[in-house]
């Protein structure tokens, strides 16, 4: 019971902090963005497995920090420099990155005790087992610990710096004319994306960290329009998609993070069609009212 | 040789060409209208189609697979595109969020079937993360019959394609079935998808879509060519991505192949003659050299000008044009062996050749020309023309000059009253 109380914990943390810098993403048009960097991570996590040796997080953050970082460079410079479009600097910018990654476990496959699907969709099932022993003391599961601190700094970074993050998402001008460079806060953006996406990976791997970093934020998006509200709704629905999803996985004994990227979708439906604004359904019969 | 003897590398080898050619020819399409990333999502979102195919009739032939996947890939590209149209989410998250439900409900899915009671999923997940290396000799027929599709509907519906991808808005209005036109699009697009899934796997399908296109984008812009070439680089990275694998055992193929695609494109992006980025940079600065050279001609024109008696000196250009000495220097020699100038009388002293003083004369009667313009008809003041004028001068081209002219009547004083030059044959009569 306490076990599977953990896997729900971990779960509601990896959304939250995914749905308070999704909303961002979904608002800035750089969702893929968001895609692109849960896959590229894959090479900064292969090499420091290989330097370090260990699945110690410390290493594993750095680079796949580093790795975030480097995408969101090149997708950039390719756009700025290259004059390649948008969506075509993204995807060549991932999938290379990815491939890199691929070849680093292939190649040293013996020595690193990770694999592709590991990394793809991640195993939160295991989350209660892998505890921090500290001076002998357990600590409870190492993942709660890793992504209760993620959700921290994110918390703290949108809360610092909610006004700038929001000027630089809706009026980029503005904000430029106000002094404050968009350029800088797309990086911290970025950064902190990456840093999430490597905290959730383990647990609930680089493709379900994208459902959670985009479903809910969207379908916060169509139920408000106040980015107070919809980060806070956005949070809401991750945490909800967690629960549910455990509650659905464990009713068709399947993957977890599976479920639980399904029910971020089911919720996104449910906005989609019946949001009092702008869902499908009211806007139909709103349509149907004034005729 | 003896890697030739091997059979299995034939099938591999031809696959994956085949397949190369017809992502890289396709991927042109989506590339052209923006939507790269759709090859992405569609890849994912095949895997629910392929676990709930097994499930409904259990078994793993490829064929019933491959309807599998293809539904779904279709369901999903419905649902992307109603997202778009019904709702202010944007393409972006519309992409992500389709890509990643589907790929959690197959994930969902896969994992259901692993712990049900009938069976594995071996085999199921082959379409995850690709093997090329078992292709086998009816997977050729697969990607032979795929590649002839492509090039057949290319080759047929080549014209609407192209108006499509460069102006749909337009297409429509000529007639053309333009959401007809992109549900056989997204039709081909999903079969090569499912397809390459054996290859190369669901995260870098996306890559045999996107690069080759923006690769071969660089080199032309023409369609056909394009078309072409991104289909030649496809086919390329294709068979060096399989020969890196047999070459070197427990390799996959899938990133190897990526890894050759991204090469080509590394160097696409860097050499291409007109858009690659060296070929831009040596323009910028060639451009730059120009715009400088100009600038001396006119000073020594300006410099005579002002004192018709006197021989201008490299300090005196220098000064003008806030330029260090030896780069003044170095530009009055290019100009020299250029013809435009000569050495004077004394030492440090240059002057205009004929044919220096006529260019220079139309760099100035261009920028006095622009001047008078300026505050004419956009009523500027005359102390804010200067600056504009600056840079017009070494763009303006002859017709555009011929027009100024006549539209200002052939003016004879700039707003500063300085005279514009005329030469000889042209101005007023």
């Amino acid at each position: 019971m306490t076990a599977s109380l953990w896997i729900i914990a971990t779960g509601i943390l990896a959304a939250a902090a995914c749905g308070l810098l999704g909303s961002f993403l979904v608002l800035r048009k750089t969702s893929m963005l968001g895609d692109a960097i849960s896959h590229a991570v894959l090479p900064g996590i292969a090499l420091a497995f290989l330097i370090s040796g260990s699945r110690n997080p410390i290493p594993m953050l750095i680079g796949a920090g580093a790795l975030g970082l480097i995408t969101a460079f090149c997708t950039e410079t390719l756009h700025r420099v290259g004059r390649l479009q948008q969506d075509a600097s993204i995807g060549v910018t991932f999938t290379w990155l990815f491939a890199l990654g691929v070849i680093l476990i292939s190649m040293y496959a013996g020595q690193v005790d990770l694999d592709q699907e590991c990394v793809l969709y991640g195993e939160i099932a295991y989350v209660p087992w892998d505890v921090w022993l500290w001076n002998g003391l357990d600590m409870g599961p190492r993942a709660i610990w890793v992504l209760g601190a993620t959700f921290l700094i994110d918390l703290v970074f949108v809360l610092t710096c909610y006004k700038e993050l929001k000027l630089t998402t809706f009026d980029p001008q503005l904000a430029e004319s106000l002094g404050i460079s968009t350029r800088l806060f797309h990086y911290l953006l970025m950064a902190a994306v990456s840093l999430t996406t490597v905290a959730a990976f383990e647990s609930v791997g680089a493709i379900l960290v994208v459902a959670m970093l985009i479903a809910p934020a969207a379908a916060a998006y169509l139920l408000t329009d106040r980015l107070s509200r919809m980060l806070v709704l956005a949070m809401i629905i991750g945490a909800a998609s967690a629960v549910t999803g455990y509650l659905l996985a464990s009713w068709l004994d399947a993957s977890i993070a599976g479920a639980m990227a399904t029910m971020s979708g089911i919720f996104f439906a449910l906005s989609f069609f019946l949001a009092p604004r702008h869902g499908l359904l009211p806007k139909h019969f709103a349509r149907l009212s004034t005729k | 040789m003896m890697l030739w003897a091997n059979t299995n590398l034939h099938f591999v080898l031809v696959g994956t060409t085949l397949f190369g050619f017809s992502a890289g020819v396709l991927g042109c399409f989506a590339f052209l209208r923006k939507r790269s990333l759709i090859g992405d999502a569609l890849a994912h979102a095949a895997l629910p189609g392929v676990c709930i195919a097994y499930l409904l009739t259990g078994t793993k032939v490829q064929g019933v697979l491959i309807l599998g996947a293809l539904g779904s890939g279709l369901i999903a590209s419905y649902i992307l595109n109603a997202i778009v149209r019904h709702s202010r989410i944007k393409e972006d998250a519309a992409i992500g969020l389709v890509l990643s439900v589907f790929f959690g409900i197959g994930i969902m899915l896969l994992t259901h079937i692993q712990h049900l009671p009938m069976g594995n999923q071996s085999g199921l997940d082959k379409f995850l993360f690709g093997q090329a290396a078992s292709l086998i000799g009816k997977d050729l027929y697969l990607f032979g019959g795929l590649a002839a599709a492509v090039i057949t509907v290319t080759f047929l519906a080549y014209k609407e394609f192209k108006v499509i991808a460069f102006d749909p808005g337009y297409a429509e209005t000529i007639g053309i079935p333009v959401r007809r036109m992109d549900v056989l699009l997204t039709l081909l697009i999903v079969t090569v998808v499912t397809a390459g899934l054996q290859a190369v796997g669901v995260v870098l399908m996306a890559a045999m879509l996107i690069t080759p296109a923006a690769a071969a984008r660089q080199w032309t812009n023409q369609l056909w060519r394009m078309l072409l070439l991104a289909g030649i680089f496809g086919a390329v990275a294709g068979s060096a991505g399989a020969i890196a694998s047999a070459v070197a055992p427990r390799m996959p193929t899938g990133p190897w192949i990526v890894m050759a695609i991204t090469a080509i494109f590394v160097v696409s992006i860097v050499f291409a003659p007109q858009r690659g980025i060296l070929a831009r940079v040596l323009r910028q600065f060639r451009n730059a050299t120009r715009i400088q050279q100009e600038n001396v001609l006119k000073t020594l024109y300006r410099l005579m000008e002002d004192a018709p008696q006197s021989t201008p000196t490299v300090d005196m250009v220098r000064r003008y044009r806030h330029l260090s000495i030896r780069r003044t220097l170095h530009l009055l020699k290019r100009l020299q062996r250029m013809g435009f100038v000569s050495e004077g009388t004394r030492p440090e002293e240059w002057l205009l050749t004929a044919d220096g003083r006529t260019r220079a004369e139309a760099l100035v009667r261009r920028h006095r020309l622009w001047e008078v313009y300026l505050t004419q008809y956009l009523q500027l003041g005359k102390g804010h023309v200067h600056a504009d004028a600056e840079e017009i001068e070494h763009v303006l081209t002859p017709e555009l000059e011929q027009e100024l002219e006549a539209l200002l009547g052939y003016p004879v004083q700039d707003p500063h009253a300085r005279p514009i030059p005329y030469s000889r044959d042209g101005g007023p009569k």
